[in-house]
This record gives structure tokens, C-alpha cells and sequence, in this order.
């Protein structure tokens, strides 16, 4: 007689490993699972809400300089390295994960106008308001050894700015006009000027190597070819942008940090028309910096906040602020796309986490799939109400806040007024302006 | 006239070359004096001589040309053109045409103009060059998926020779291990096959192999067709189907043997011993042999039934048959029945047939079945005899049958399905009674389709979004900022009630009273993407069996006299039908009546206002979209928003999407690993960009992307050339070379 017996394949109940999770038979079928959409719901505003809970971002702050802080840059080929400068000339090299300095060098007499990490990483650049260009060892010296400069280029006026060619010996720098320099010799080995008497920062492309861009004090953003005798072109914007940033992926993209408040990023091909006006700070914006992604850029404001875009919206996706941080001067984003670092007048700088909420540190697969479809989930239902409402709520300190309403009021107003000229005027005699078209003054040839 | 003038210019030359020899002591002096005048001045100014040509005299000060303060006319290297007799006719004459032309050379562009126009042709070049990246960002920004940093080292596995290359061996063992390797001829290199390998791999051809796979896979189909139709003949239980299906076996067998006899006469041998084997074993045993436990119970009721008399004398028969000693291997009956013995389980000794194997006390369950399927084999059988033909038959009456009983199956599940269906209907009804009748009718409504309401949505979105687009587009950013810090989720629930101290952006979050008051047409305007017509995936019914689902007709009598009793005062249908007439009543436009008495007519008490008047001014709305229970007679369905879920509701489509189907699909799909495997899960929660831990991600490097510069000078060319192409242009070229090399030394061998 046959005898019916249960059996079943250990394999599909028993561990490999006793580190290994027990297994579970899942049966799909859509009857035993009913309602997906509502318990997604609910799994998203979840997530939505542990997101926002979870949002810690500020990871360390590095004190020690003794002005504020000028200018900060990365180190080419350490991710643990950052160099720092001040206003009263003092240079830093820092340790991020340890959180120390490590060297300091009176690099100039008054500020430290800019600084460049060399490609290879073994050697950096200064300037100052000395009118020098300094080239630095990244190695300390010896104990008892004064730190000294490999080699120092005395100009003829000062330099506000310094920036190094990607896989070249030469850089560049900007103050009376723009030079490009070769690391061997000591004057320049080429100087763009365009009836302009200064530069504020100078900024090499990263992709297409010969490019560079600069912002003039004519409230102009000049481009240049290192190839060609002369500057290629100009925009002039209703108020000076005081720095630039190109997207170290998209080689045709840059954004610059203007006076009036906004970001503005270009297409050098088609630079009538900014492509996208980020707009949300609620005053002078001094820095900008991409993250090496391409994907998103970092912005420091005399407001007091750090602001992060996506590149491609106007609206911000992250404020920063903390109630010490004053005017923030510089700042940048980490090389391995996880952190910002920020430095601002009152002579500190801060270490803050790109994704606010992201959990740092290695994570197990699990973890990483649980995030992966929490991130997923408010992607889905990120139009539902009250996951937007919460996934966009931020404090502000009142002063911002009340600035912003201020500027909404006044924006207002401006609109208001324009819709009534409109009214009252012929026809097409005064033409609707987009908010892109509105600062730009002209394209100069 | 020329030649003469040519004899003049030969003569002043002549003239000047002496003169210079004369006077160049002259102009010595004259340089000497100027020179200690010069000093003299106390500024000491060396006036730097170039050095040019060769001369005869040389100053001991510095090296001086003759005539370096001269300027050279055209005249001058005219005259020595028409000397040499290197130069060509034709640039001579250029020359001449040159020295007579009178016209001036235009002015040069100023400064201005000119850097400009550099400028622009400059940019041109820039722009075109950078404009190369284009199919590249464009291809970054749509991938679905990013790695950073970018052009990482595979991590797949790679290639032994790969991993061999920069690698020494230090370790004895390694040492070893290797002499063995190059004992057994392992080649390090490119095929990494020993011989042998590669001989087994020469030993079938490509087509022999695919040959062979189908005959394989045509082999595994039937067997696999063959057990499965052996599993479900074997599923049969009619007793009757078994016998006549053992016969033909038994048929076959026997045919078969005696084919064996002729062709193969040891397996012959071999079939027989097997039959004497059976045979010993039945002698041996005490099986039918009328001595076991049913035949004890059938020999008591043989005196009565005469079909139990005759299964004992089967039995006995089947004894008999089977210890008869075979004499001729041809005797049919003897293996026929033996061979029947040992295929065929003996179901003759069971004390009753159990029907239901699974479970022993189903007897009454599939008795009536059972007399149905036997009757008409039974007969059939009894005709037939023991012909195949009518074996077939059986087999086929067999197959419908089950076909049958499956299709009556099927026809039940639907029926099942839909009676708990309207029973939910009916349930929900039920519960709500004692909520307000609006509760009530929006109940009904989540069962009743709601997609035509989403018909009319369509139109009533483009006026929300008109009206919002004003007032939120504008100002909204991708932030909410306040002044309330968030630090647990208790302060996220209550975000709402004091976000920015202004309105929320939804109107839909706070409905006032005010347009509750007003009429119904705006209220059913604002109506939003609800989250329940997002859900009105068809309700899956759960087959859950409903205990009585078939109720007596006198029962049913019974509980509709029960239910009049208890209804009796008070008319429901009609307090339903009287209910669903307001509300349908109160949802059409009234006509809205704008006539004044007394404007050009007269008025007073009595007058009524003129025809004329009556249909210039009275308004007629126009009627809203027709009611969702139009044709539901039992049913009123509210259309009125509901507040509670509005909250939850998305007030207008989003961005990317085109249409509201749209956006509900793609919020109708379930992610979740609760509805989809692991493997689908992980592609659809796959993050957009992915970068390495602790890794520095460099920009990109041009040289990895564009690879031709000189192929496309200004980026015209495609901005990515595939290899094959460039080899294949490379090796025409080369195969091009080649032949006309081969031509040159034809000729030369010609030549020779």
C-alpha cells in the first residue's frame, strides 16, 4: 500500500549558514495581498516621515583658523584632505575624519584670495593679497623645519583667484586680467583682458580641459579658449556674479552665483537665455560648487544658508543652517558625492551630509534595499499632499523667513506693477519677459 | 623702351657699389663722432647692430651690412629678378605688372573689428567642438541608472591569463602546482584548453550537436506525454476501465511474444522464465486460493448471490491459470494471465473498495457518480467483447465524461463568485443603516464603478489647474520653509494645522462651511483624483463558501412573509424612491429668474411680468453631467466630496504626466516585495545613481568619450564611431597600399 507523506526539499527550509535569514515562502497571488495602493500609502508617508526625522546633516564643524575662512578647496587624490584659508592669511590642511588640523602656514600678509590643489595631489597653490602665487608642498615638513614654499611668483597686481588645469602643468589666475601660467616659468605665458579692470574667480573646465570662464567686476561672465589669441564671449547680467562653478559631467554647463540672489546656470552654446534660474536665496549668493556627480550643486549665501539644487530646477532641495553659521563664504562638495563642507565668517567650517537623512557607514544589503524602496515609495507618492507637505517642510530661522516674505511681497508688487504698464500701454509695446530673459543684459561678441 | 631702362638701372648700381666702397670711411668717422657725443651726454646708449649678411668690412665694435639704413624698393630686387636665370618668367612679370600698378592697398580693419570678428570665429570653433557632447549628456541624463565613478574597472571575473600576467611564482606549492600544469601542457595563452579538452570539443560538429538536442528533447517530450497520460489512466478508478484496459494489454503482450518468438528468440527464452518464476511464487503463496478474509465473507454470501459465487470461481480460475505448467512457449492464455498477475494490483482481496484514498469516510460522496460512469461501459463491454475497437470506444466515452464533469465545474466557480459579491453589497448596506443617508450612498458608490466620474474629471481639472497654476506655480518651490523644527514624528502630524501661518496651498485640505452652503455644482467641480477611484481595481471577491447558499423555495417563502410582517407600516421602496428623486432634484441647475417688474411695462399689484420679459430673463443653467446612478434603480450615489479623504487626495495631475489614467496607473502598481518578487523589486527600487563608497569620482576624461578628433575636425562627424568601421576603413585603405605596391614592382620587373 502506497503511504501519502508530506515531504518537502531541505533546501527550501534550511539555512546554508546560521548567519543566513530564514526563508520564507512568499505566495504572490494578488487575492492574499489586497489593497496595495492604501498600505503603500502608508508605507510611503512612513517613510516620508522617518525621512524627515532622520534628517541630521550636520556632521562636524572644524574650528581653529583665527579670521573667517576665504577660501577652502579639496585635495585632488585624498578624500580625507581639505585645505583651508583666511582671511588674515593663515593656511589649514585638515584631516576630515579625525577631525584636526594638521599643518598651518602663514601662506600671505591679508587674505588668502584662492587656493588649487595640483592634479597629481602632491603640490598646491595660493594666492593672496601680497600679489604672490605660492606653490606648497602637500607633505609637511620635518619636525623643527619651517614651512616653506616650494616656489613663489610675485606679480604685478593682486590676484583674486586660482584655479589648475585637470592633467596639465599650467593654471590660471584672475585679478587685473585673467593668466594662464605655466608651473615652470615665472610669468604668465598668456593674459586675457577684455576692457575689464577685474576678475573676481576664474575657474578651468573640467571636461573640455582648455575652457575656462571667469567673472568679471563688469557684471559680466567672460569665456576663454586657451587655444585661441582672444576671450571667446561675454554675458552681461544686471548684477556681478561673484563665482562659477561647470558641471563636472556636462561639459557645455555652468552655473554662477550671482549678486541678485540667484543662480544661474548656461549653456555656453546659447548664452542669451540662462537654461534654468535657481532662485530661493534671500541674499548674495558667494559660492557655488557641483557635486561630482553633475547632478546637483551646492550653493553658500551671505544669508546665513547653504542651499542644495538639482541642477535642472529652480527650487532648492535642502537648506543648511545653523544658528552660529554667519555669512558663509565658501564651499564645496566632498569628491565622493556624500559630503559638503562650508566656510563662513565666524572662522569655522562645517562638514555637512550631501542627503540629510542617508544613513552613513556601510550598509547590508537589507538595509540598502529597505532604503532603496523607501526612496522609491516617496518618489512614487511624492504628489500626494501629505507626503509633500511633510517631505518639504524645513525650519528656517525667523529672520530668513521674514526676508523671504518680504521679497515674495516685493516680487509681487513688481509683477503687479508690470501687468498694470502692460495694461495701460499699446499693445506689444511692452513685451511679457520671462523670469530667464529678464537678467541678462546683453551677449557681447 | 624696357631694355633701355634696364641698362640704367644696371649702370646706377654700378655707379653706388663704387660710391659705397669710397664713402664708407666717411660714414665710419661720421658713426664715431656720434658715438662720443653720445657719451659725452653721460647716458651710455649702445645702439644694437643687427646682424644680416655678410660684409667685407668688418668693425672691430660690431658687425656691420652694407647699406642697413637703406630701404629696399621693389626697383632693387627687380633689377637682380631679371639677372638670375632660376627665376621663372611668370614671376617676373607678376613683378612688372606689380612695379607699374599705381592703385594703394586698402586700409586694415581696426583693432575693434578685427579681435571681434577673431572672437567670433573663435567661439564658432568652441561651440561646435563642446557640442560634440551632446548624444553623451543627453544618453546620462535618460539612463535609469548611474555608476560612479565612471569607467571602474569591471568587477566581473576576469580571464586567467589575465590574472596570471603580472604575477610570479614564490611559494613551493605554487611552484608545484605549476610544474604540473606544464607537465600536462595547460597553455597559459589565449585558448585556455588543454588538448584534450579541445579535442572532445572537435569531436561533434555544430550540426550533429543540434541534431542530437532535438532528438533528445523530441525523446524527453514523450516520455514526458507518456507518463502523464499513464498517471491520469491510472487516476481512473473505475474497476471496469482497469479489466478492459488489462485485456488489451495482455493482447498486445501476447502479440508482441509471439513476434519475439520468431525474431528474438532468447528474449522469448528470457519472458518465459520470467512466466515460471510467477508461477513458482504462485505456488508458493496462499493467493487465490478462496482462503483469505473476502473470500471467507463472499463464501458465506454465496448461497445467495450468485455474482459473489461467481468472483470465487474467478478467483479459482485465476489459481489454476496461473500454476499450470507451461509447456509450449506459444500457449497464449498462460502468460497472458500471468503477465496480467504482475502489471495488474490485485484489488480482488481488498475487503471493500475504498473510493475516496485520500479519505475513508467519503463514502456517500461520489457513490452517485460512480453507478453513472459504470452503466454505459458496462453495457459496451458486454457487447464488445474484447475487441480493441471497442476498447477505444470505452477509453473515448471515458475522456468526455471527465470533460464534462470539469466544464460543470467551471460553470460553478462564476456563480459562487457572484453571490458574494452582491451579498457584500447587500452587508454594507446594512451596517450603515444607522449613519446619515449621505454616509450611506457613498458606501454604495465604492461598489458601484466610478470610473465615468472620472470621465467628467477631466474637464473639471483644467479649471482647478487654471485657477491654482496663478497662485501656486508661481511661488511654490521645491521647499515648504517655516520656522517649526521638525524632531519627532508627533511635530510632523501636526505640521498641517500651522505650516506658514498662511493657508494651505490645497483648498481641499480645510473646506469651509461657506462652500458646503453654497450650491452643489462648484462643491462637485473641485472634485479631486480620489485615492478610492485609484482603487477601483475590481474588488477581488473572496471565495469564502456562504453556508446555506442554496435556501429552500419554502424557507425562502418564509423569510419574505417574516420580512412583510416586519415592514409592514412603513412603505421602504417608496420612502427610497421618494429619497433618490430629491437628491437628483436638487442636483439640477435651477432656472435663475432675473426679471423686474415694472422695467418697460407697467407695474403693479396683479401685473405679471410679459412673456417677452419672462423668456429674455429667466436664466437657463446648463444641465450638469448626468448622475453616476442614472441606471441604478436601487442605488443613490452621492457626489458629494468627500472631506476626509480630499486630504489625501492629489488636487491636480502632476507634471509628467499626460492624462489622469496615466498617473493612476502608474500609482495602481504595487513595488512593495509584499506584491512582487525579489528580483522585481530590486530593478524597480533600483536608486538612479549609485556611487562607490570612499571612491573619488574624477569628471570625465574626453579621450575615454570622443575619440577621433582628426576623423571629425569641428564635431561634425557622428560623435561615436564604432571600431569595426574605423578597422574596416583602416584596412581598405592598407589593402589599397598594398596592391598599388604590387603594381610598382610589376612594373619595375617589366622595366628590368
Amino acid at each position: 500500500m502506497k503511504v501519502k507523506v508530506l515531504s518537502r526539499n531541505p533546501d527550501d527550509y534550511v539555512r546554508e549558514t546560521t548567519r543566513d535569514i530564514q526563508r520564507v515562502p512568499r505566495n504572490y497571488d494578488p487575492t492574499l495581498h489586497p489593497f496595495e495602493v492604501p498600505r503603500e500609502y502608508t508605507r510611503a508617508l512612513n517613510a516620508t516621515k522617518l525621512e524627515r526625522v532622520f534628517a541630521k546633516p550636520f556632521v562636524a564643524s572644524l574650528d581653529g583658523h583665527r579670521d573667517g575662512i576665504s577660501c577652502i578647496t579639496k585635495h585632488a587624490k585624498s578624500l580625507s584632505t581639505v585645505i583651508s584659508g583666511a582671511c588674515d592669511g593663515e593656511l589649514k590642511v585638515w584631516n576630515l575624519p579625525k577631525r584636526e588640523c594638521l599643518r598651518t602656514i602663514q601662506a600671505h600678509e591679508g587674505f588668502v584670495r584662492g587656493i588649487c590643489s595640483r592634479f597629481c595631489g602632491t603640490s598646491f597653490f595660493t594666492v593672496g593679497d601680497d600679489k604672490t602665487i605660492k606653490q606648497w608642498n602637500s607633505e609637511a615638513p620635518g619636525y623643527g623645519v619651517r614651512e616653506e614654499p616650494i616656489n613663489t611668483i610675485l606679480g604685478k597686481a593682486v590676484f583674486t583667484g586660482i584655479d589648475h588645469h585637470q592633467r596639465e602643468s599650467t593654471f590660471a589666475t584672475c585679478g587685473q586680467t585673467v593668466d594662464i601660467w605655466d608651473e615652470q616659468r615665472s610669468s604668465p605665458i598668456r593674459s586675457f583682458s577684455w576692457g575689464v579692470d577685474s576678475f573676481s574667480c576664474v575657474r578651468y573646465n573640467p571636461v573640455e580641459t582648455e575652457l575656462l570662464a571667469s567673472c568679471a567686476s563688469d557684471r559680466s561672465v567672460v569665456l576663454y579658449d586657451t587655444r585661441e589669441s582672444a576671450p571667446l564671449r561675454k554675458v552681461i547680467m544686471q548684477l556681478r556674479s561673484n563665482t562659477l562653478c561647470w558641471n563636472p559631467m556636462e561639459a557645455y554647463y555652468f552655473t554662477c552665483a550671482n549678486e541678485d540672489y540667484n543662480l544661474y546656470t548656461y549653456d555656453i552654446r546659447h548664452l542669451d537665455v540662462p537654461v534654468t534660474v535657481h532662485m530661493d536665496h534671500v541674499s548674495a549668493v558667494l559660492d557655488v560648487d557641483y557635486s561630482p556627480t553633475g547632478r546637483e550643486f551646492v550653493s553658500a549665501s551671505f544669508d546665513k544658508t547653504i542651499r542644495i539644487f538639482p541642477k535642472d530646477k529652480g527650487h532648492s532641495r535642502e537648506v543648511y543652517h545653523t544658528k552660529r553659521m554667519q555669512h558663509v563664504i565658501c564651499v564645496r562638495w566632498s569628491a565622493d558625492n556624500k559630503y559638503v563642507l562650508s566656510g563662513s565668517d565666524e572662522m569655522n567650517i562645517r562638514l555637512w551630509k550631501a542627503n540629510a537623512s542617508e544613513k552613513l557607514g556601510l550598509l547590508s544589503t537589507r538595509e540598502q534595499a529597505a532604503a532603496n524602496y523607501n526612496k522609491k515609495l516617496i518618489e512614487k507618492f511624492q504628489h500626494h499632499p501629505q507626503v509633500k507637505r511633510i517631505a518639504r517642510h524645513r525650519h528656517l530661522p525667523g529672520d530668513i523667513l521674514k526676508q523671504k516674505r518680504e521679497l515674495r511681497e516685493m516680487r509681487e508688487a513688481r509683477r503687479r506693477k508690470e501687468k498694470n504698464v502692460r495694461k495701460h500701454s499699446k499693445p506689444g509695446s511692452v513685451p511679457l519677459l520671462t523670469e530667464k530673459e529678464k537678467h541678462v543684459v546683453a551677449v557681447v561678441e | 623702351m624696357a631694355a633701355d631702362e634696364e641698362e640704367l638701372s644696371i649702370n646706377d648700381q654700378a655707379i653706388s657699389a663704387s660710391e659705397d666702397e669710397e664713402g664708407s670711411d666717411d660714414e665710419r668717422k661720421h658713426k664715431k663722432l656720434l658715438e662720443a657725443i653720445s657719451s659725452m651726454g653721460g647716458r651710455k646708449r649702445k645702439k644694437q647692430n643687427e646682424r644680416s649678411e655678410a660684409s667685407v668690412q668688418v668693425s672691430e665694435y660690431f658687425v656691420n651690412a652694407e647699406g642697413t639704413g637703406d630701404k629696399v624698393n621693389l626697383s632693387d630686387l627687380l633689377g637682380t629678378v631679371e639677372k638670375t636665370s632660376g627665376a621663372s618668367n611668370k614671376t617676373k612679370k607678376q613683378l612688372r605688372n606689380l612695379q607699374s600698378s599705381k592703385g594703394t592697398l586698402e586700409l586694415p580693419l581696426n583693432k575693434q573689428q578685427t579681435e571681434k570678428i577673431q572672437r567670433g570665429i573663435a567661439y564658432e570653433k568652441t561651440t561646435t567642438e563642446v557640442s560634440c557632447w551632446k548624444n553623451i549628456i543627453l544618453q546620462n541624463q535618460k539612463a535609469e541608472q548611474m555608476v560612479f565613478p565612471l569607467n571602474q574597472e569591471s568587477s566581473a571575473p576576469r580571464r586567467v591569463e589575465q590574472v596570471v600576467a603580472g604575477w610570479k611564482v614564490q611559494t613551493p606549492l605554487e611552484q608545484e602546482i605549476f610544474r604540473l600544469l606544464h607537465g600536462n601542457s595547460q597553455p597559459v595563452n589565449d585558448p585556455v584548453l588543454t588538448p584534450v579538452e579541445e579535442q572532445s570539443l572537435k569531436a561533434m560538429s555544430l550540426e550533429e550537436a543540434k541534431i542530437r538536442r532535438a532528438e533528445l528533447q523530441k525523446a524527453r517530450a514523450l516520455q514526458s506525454y507518456y507518463e502523464a497520460k499513464a498517471k491520469r489512466t491510472k487516476k481512473i478508478k473505475s474497476k471496469k476501465f482497469h479489466k478492459v484496459q488489462n485485456k488489451a494489454k495482455r493482447k498486445d503482450f501476447l502479440k508482441q511474444f509471439d513476434e519475439m518468438v520468431k525474431t528474438n528468440p532468447e528474449g522469448a527464452l528470457e519472458e518465459l522464465k520470467k512466466m515460471e518464476l510467477s508461477r513458482m511464487e504462485e505456488r508458493m503463496s496462499l493467493k487465490h486460493q478462496n482462503s483469505g478474509k473476502w473470500a471467507k465473507s463472499k463464501a458465506i454470501m454465496a448461497k445467495y448471490d450468485d455474482s459473489a459465487r461467481k468472483a470465487m470461481q474467478e478467483q479459482l480460475q485465476m489459481n489454476k491459470d496461473l500454476t499450470q505448467k507451461i509447456v509450449v512457449p506459444s500457449d497464449d492464455e498462460h502468460e497472458s494471465v500471468e503477465e496480467e498477475l504482475e502489471t495488474v494490483p490485485d484489488f480482488m482481496n481488498d475487503p471493500e473498495p475504498v473510493i475516496d484514498p485520500v479519505n475513508p469516510w467519503m463514502r456517500g460522496q461520489l457513490t452517485h457518480e460512480e453507478p453513472e460512469v459504470s452503466c454505459v461501459p458496462s453495457e459496451d463491454v458486454q457487447a464488445a467483447g474484447e475487441e480493441n475497437e471497442e476498447e477505444e470506444e470505452l477509453i473515448g466515452a471515458f475522456e468526455r465524461k471527465r470533460k464534462l464533469r470539469q466544464a460543470d465545474e467551471e460553470d460553478l466557480i462564476p456563480a459562487e463568485e457572484e453571490q458574494p459579491a452582491s451579498e457584500v453589497v447587500e452587508a454594507s448596506d446594512e451596517e450603515e443603516d444607522d449613519d446619515d443617508d449621505e454616509d450611506e450612498e457613498e458606501d454604495v458608490s465604492e461598489f458601484n464603478t466610478l470610473f465615468r466620474l472620472m470621465r467628467s474629471e477631466k474637464t473639471l481639472e483644467c479649471s482647478n489647474q487654471t485657477r491654482e497654476g496663478l497662485n501656486t506655480e508661481d511661488e511654490e518651490g521645491l521647499l515648504n520653509e517655516g520656522q517649526i523644527r521638525v524632531r519627532n514624528i508627533e511635530d510632523l502630524e501636526v505640521l498641517d494645522e500651522v505650516v506658514d501661518g498662511r493657508p494651505v496651498e490645497e483648498p481641499s485640505g480645510t473646506p469651509s462651511a461657506a462652500a458646503e452652503a453654497t450650491s452643489e455644482a462648484p462643491l462637485k467641480k473641485r472634485r479631486e483624483i480620489s485615492l478610492k477611484e485609484v482603487l477601483t481595481k475590481e474588488a477581488k471577491a473572496v471565495k469564502v463558501p456562504f453556508l446555506p447558499t442554496v435556501v429552500d423555495e419554502e424557507e425562502r417563502d418564509e423569510q419574505i412573509s417574516i420580512i412583510k410582517e416586519a415592514f409592514a407600516g412603513d412603505d421602504v421602496i417608496s420612502d427610497f424612491i421618494k429619497d433618490k428623486s430629491k437628491q437628483e432634484a436638487s442636483g439640477r441647475p435651477e432656472v435663475v429668474d432675473l426679471t423686474l417688474p415694472g422695467w418697460g411695462e407697467w407695474g403693479g399689484v396683479g401685473l405679471k411680468p410679459s412673456r417677452w420679459k419672462r423668456k429674455r430673463f429667466r436664466i437657463q443653467m446648463a444641465p450638469p453631467p448626468p448622475r453616476q446612478d442614472q441606471k441604478l434603480p436601487d442605488v443613490i450615489i452621492s457626489e458629494k466630496r468627500n472631506s476626509s479623504v480630499a486630504s489625501h487626495q492629489v488636487s491636480h495631475l502632476p507634471f509628467p504626466f499626460q492624462n489622469t489614467a496615466q498617473f493612476e496607473s502608474t500609482i495602481r502598481t504595487p513595488i512593495g516585495p509584499t506584491w512582487n518578487t525579489q528580483s522585481v523589486v530590486k530593478s524597480m527600487t533600483k536608486p538612479k545613481v549609485i556611487t562607490q563608497m570612499g571612491a573619488i569620482i574624477e569628471p570625465m576624461v574626453k579621450e575615454d568619450y570622443i575619440k577621433h578628433k582628426s576623423t571629425a575636425p569641428g564635431g561634425k562627424g557622428p560623435a561615436i564611431m564604432l571600431g569595426g568601421n574605423r578597422r574596416a576603413r583602416e584596412g581598405t585603405k592598407q589593402s589599397s597600399e598594398k596592391r598599388r605596391g604590387r603594381r610598382s614592382q610589376k612594373r619595375k620587373k617589366s622595366q628590368a
